[in-house]
């Protein structure tokens, strides 16, 4: 009898290969075994050539899902990861798709649950656009003899001198760390992210978990969201911080809201979040007092009463298809700041249907979205933020070309940390002690440590970005800013570039 | 590479063309035939109280666009006097595009409520610059524009500029390296009574242009030097900006020194006009109908040398222009970087300017 259920075994995608001649378990070294938070090694006995009995590490072939922390802890470099074992021999019914509808006609089921951004096929854009050099008619400039100033005000500027300004945040690195909310991140990493942008001059901000009372310290260099869950809004914390961000969608998962389950609701993050200690937090998908433009006008100014017009209030949106006049609509209702989230942008839960197809890439709708407001005459009236599949200090200048006053970044700071990207953020299981608050795992992130790594990283990136404008004789960042015209197209249509506002290479 | 030659005879004092051709002939190695212009201040006296407009045409006298234009002007304005600039072709410029000038008032119901009669002069210029074929060289009272192709002293020739008496003169010759060297991207450009030339390439341009855009100002030739132009009149004629605070939106000092300096008024000329800065190698002499600017990027990286000489000062890009002109000067400075030389020219009854 062929066995007939409805719970197929969903075949693991990756496991760990143990080098044996390599592993120092005869000396009974068994870190990878603690290491793996997600269950997939264990050690197991085995005779040696003496009898005597010892443990290897083993693969249970169960739950790898390649974030490569049993490689980066083994002492002995022993362990790789091997992707497979399996394979389909349909060309379109792929492994992706076998083994969801597996899992999902399974015991489990349900809408399929996952992390970070979405990992589809679509075109990344920012690899279709090449920047220009100065070559012999105008001189390049050598950063480490002329001053580069890549300086960055956000908020709302006059349109003369004369007029009247909005409050300003002032960057030293136009990066700045998107909203990741404590209870998906820990506080360690909070404040990791909080320290490091206080040494770098720029802003982190809080998500919609609320805002530890033992980070206000650092509330020069934070931003903190109101979004439909509310979490951890006081008045207190609207003027605990530099500026204010009201979080109406995000490009992993727009138009959805979210689940921290009630599990992960410990005493402080249950305080912070002002919640009872075990309670699910659930985020509404709308914010149930924003129906239209007009009721996020009112919470826009509602928020610049309770802070006194001493601080930008930003509003954050997926970006999505009219994208354009959305942001129009915001920049009127009086955001100082709009932020637009492409669908690369990461997540902690989204379902997987969500993030894989709804949403735009970060640099039409950025494109777009300048170009509506420089037609509409209120560019200056607003800063644009883009975030959402920012990779690298190329991607950052080239968001700044399209026409964004600065960067959000979420996943390369996870990154920086450790992260490889597993997508398993959600599972509370976070092998480098990034998104969980296990004790035993939030251990794993040391923040003197991680505060270092956060400042290496964006020193790196700014000294790169330093290196691009130099090539492109730019002193000022200023000078590069909606600069469409230093980018040229590499393999992209005409409507494309209609919508980047940029040129064919070599036209 | 381009040349750049300023004159300025801060007491009004009318010199004819020739000495501005001679001056700007001897930098012949800054350019490449492709280029050469000229801006001549106090040239129409008798028609200081209208606007004059040097419109080029492309092809010859039988362009339809004349019509169009010139039935354009009669509705927006009213024209004084119509006439075809006189050229003398000759065997280095052979030939050239169709040159008129038309001295012109602004019609008063023609200014929209929101605009003042410059607004309207500005809106004309873009008008008939987008209506393909027709280019307006200068558009300023009392002041005109020659340019070609060529090097600029047989443009000088073709116009035989030796037959206009000005107070200020600027010359520029050219090296194109940019737009294709045709009539109209030669330099000087000019909006109102603004000339400006200009020896660099302006990597901001992108930015600057957008900016300009929002504002009605549409860049159609492609060149740096019609930028400059446009941001000026922006800042110092729309926002009423002080002509050194323009000059500093434009090339503004090292946040690091207006942190030293704490200074709220700089910190926001620079937050607000970000988009006004021009980036890249640049040295410019900018004329207008009170004055001049000579102004170099934050890290000089183009020439510019500037003299004075009882009532009149130059500026160029090579000492040489300045020493044919006037052997001994009372005194003879490269400006820093970024930092603007501002002349006043005198007041008309003579007194100093306020």
């Amino acid at each position: 009898m062929g066995q007939m259920n409805n719970n197929w075994k969903v075949v693991p995608p990756f496991h760990p290969e143990f080098d044996l001649e390599r592993c120092d378990y005869r000396n009974g070294c068994t870190i990878c075994a603690h290491e793996c938070s997600f269950g997939e090694i264990g050690m197991k006995p085995v005779k040696g050539p003496d009898g005597t009995v010892l443990n290897r590490p083993w693969a249970n072939l169960s739950s790898c899902g390649a974030c490569q922390r049993c490689v980066k802890m083994c002492p002995r470099n022993a362990i790789h990861i091997e992707c497979g074992p399996m394979h389909t021999s349909h060309a379109y019914w792929t492994p992706e798709y076998v083994n969801a509808i597996w899992r999902q006609s399974g015991a489990r089921g349900g809408v399929l649950l996952v992390g970070n951004g979405a990992t589809g096929p679509q075109k990344r854009y920012f690899d279709h656009m090449m920047f220009d050099a100065c070559q012999v008619t105008n001189p390049s400039i050598d950063p480490l003899r002329e001053p580069m100033e890549i300086r960055t005000y956000l908020g709302r500027k006059a349109q003369r001198f004369g007029e009247d300004m909005g409050p300003q945040l002032k960057l030293e690195v136009p990066i700045m760390f998107g909203a990741m909310s404590f209870g998906a991140l820990n506080l360690r990493v909070h404040e990791a992210e909080a320290r490091a942008t206080r040494s770098l001059g720029t802003f982190w901000n809080t998500g919609e978990g609320g805002f530890h009372k033992t980070l206000r310290q650092y509330g020069d260099n934070t931003i903190v969201q109101v979004a439909s869950g509310r979490f951890g809004v006081s008045e207190d914390y609207l003027n605990s911080a530099a500026a204010v961000e009201i979080k109406i969608g995000q490009g992993a998962k727009p138009g959805i809201g979210g689940h921290l389950p009630g599990e992960k609701v410990s005493g402080e993050i249950s305080q912070t979040r002002m919640i009872p200690v075990g309670s699910d937090a659930l985020s509404p998908a709308p914010h149930h007092d924003i129906y239209s433009i007009e009721d996020l006008r009112q919470l826009i100014f509602a928020i610049k009463e309770a802070v006194e017009y001493r601080v930008p209030v930003s509003v954050k949106i997926a970006a999505v298809h009219n994208v354009a006049p959305i942001a129009s609509g915001i920049a009127r209702a009086g955001a100082d700041i709009i932020t637009i989230d492409g669908f690369r942008g990461g997540s902690g839960a989204t379902p997987l249907q969500i993030r894989q197809n709804t949403g735009i890439p970060i640099e039409l709708a950025i494109a777009a979205a300048d170009q509506r407001l420089r037609e509409e005459g209120i560019r200056q009236t607003v800063s644009l933020v883009a975030s959402g599949g920012i990779q690298c200090s190329s991607d950052v200048l080239k968001a700044i070309c399209l026409g964004a006053d600065a960067v959000y970044v979420g996943t390369p700071v996870l990154i920086a940390l450790g992260c490889g990207v597993c997508q398993r953020c959600f599972s509370g299981k976070c092998a480098y002690g990034i998104t969980t608050n296990k004790p035993g795992l939030a251990e794993r992130i040391d923040v003197d440590d991680a505060t270092e790594a956060l400042e290496n990283l964006l020193h790196a990136w700014a000294e790169e970005i330093k290196e691009l404008m130099g090539s492109m004789g730019i002193i000022t960042i200023e000078a590069l800013r909606g600069n469409r015209d230093r980018l040229r197209a590499v393999g992209l249509t005409d409507v494309e570039m209609s919508v980047l506002g940029i040129k064919h290479a070599g036209a | 590479m381009c040349g750049i030659v300023g004159i300025i005879n801060t007491d009004r004092r009318k010199i004819d063309g020739s000495h501005i051709r001679e001056a700007i002939r001897i930098q012949r190695e800054r350019g490449n035939g492709l280029g050469g212009g000229f801006s001549a201040y106090g040239i129409y006296p008798e028609n200081r109280d209208k606007y004059a407009f040097h419109i080029m045409y492309e092809g010859n006298r039988h362009n339809p666009v004349i019509g169009q234009v010139e039935n354009f002007l009669e509705r927006k304005t009213r024209v004084y006097q119509s006439e075809e600039i006189p050229v003398y072709p000759n065997e280095r410029i052979p030939r050239g595009p169709h040159f008129k000038r038309y001295f012109v008032k602004i019609l008063e119901e023609q200014i929209n409520a929101d605009q003042t009669e410059e607004d309207c002069v500005v809106e004309i210029v873009m008008t008939i610059n987008r209506m393909g074929g027709a280019f307006v060289v200068s558009s300023g009272k009392n002041m005109g524009v020659f340019k070609g192709v060529g090097y600029p002293e047989d443009v000088a020739d073709y116009f035989r500029i030796e037959d206009y008496e000005a107070y200020v003169w600027t010359a520029h010759n050219r090296f194109p390296t940019n737009t294709p060297g045709w009539w109209g991207g030669a330099h000087p450009f000019t909006i109102l009574d603004k000339a400006v030339v200009h020896n660099g390439e302006i990597t901001s341009y992108g930015t600057n242009v957008r900016w300009l855009e929002m504002y009605g100002y549409f860049c159609l030739l492609q060149t740096d030097t019609e930028v400059i132009s446009y941001i000026y009149d922006k800042l110092t004629r729309k926002d009423r900006l002080s002509i050194r605070d323009a000059c500093y939106a434009m090339a503004p000092s090292l946040w690091e020194e207006i942190e030293r300096e704490n200074d709220g008024k700089k910190r926001t000329l620079r937050q607000i006009y970000g988009p006004a800065v021009v980036n890249g190698p640049f040295g410019i002499v900018l004329t207008h109908d009170r004055g001049a600017i000579v102004l170099n990027d934050r890290n000089k990286l183009r020439p510019v040398v500037c003299a004075k000489s009882g009532n009149t000062f130059y500026a160029s890009s090579e000492e040489c222009s300045i020493r044919l002109l006037s052997p001994e000067v009372d005194e003879i400075w490269s400006p820093r970087g970024g930092e603007p030389v501002i002349i006043d020219l005198q007041q008309e009854d003579g007194k100093e300017a306020a």
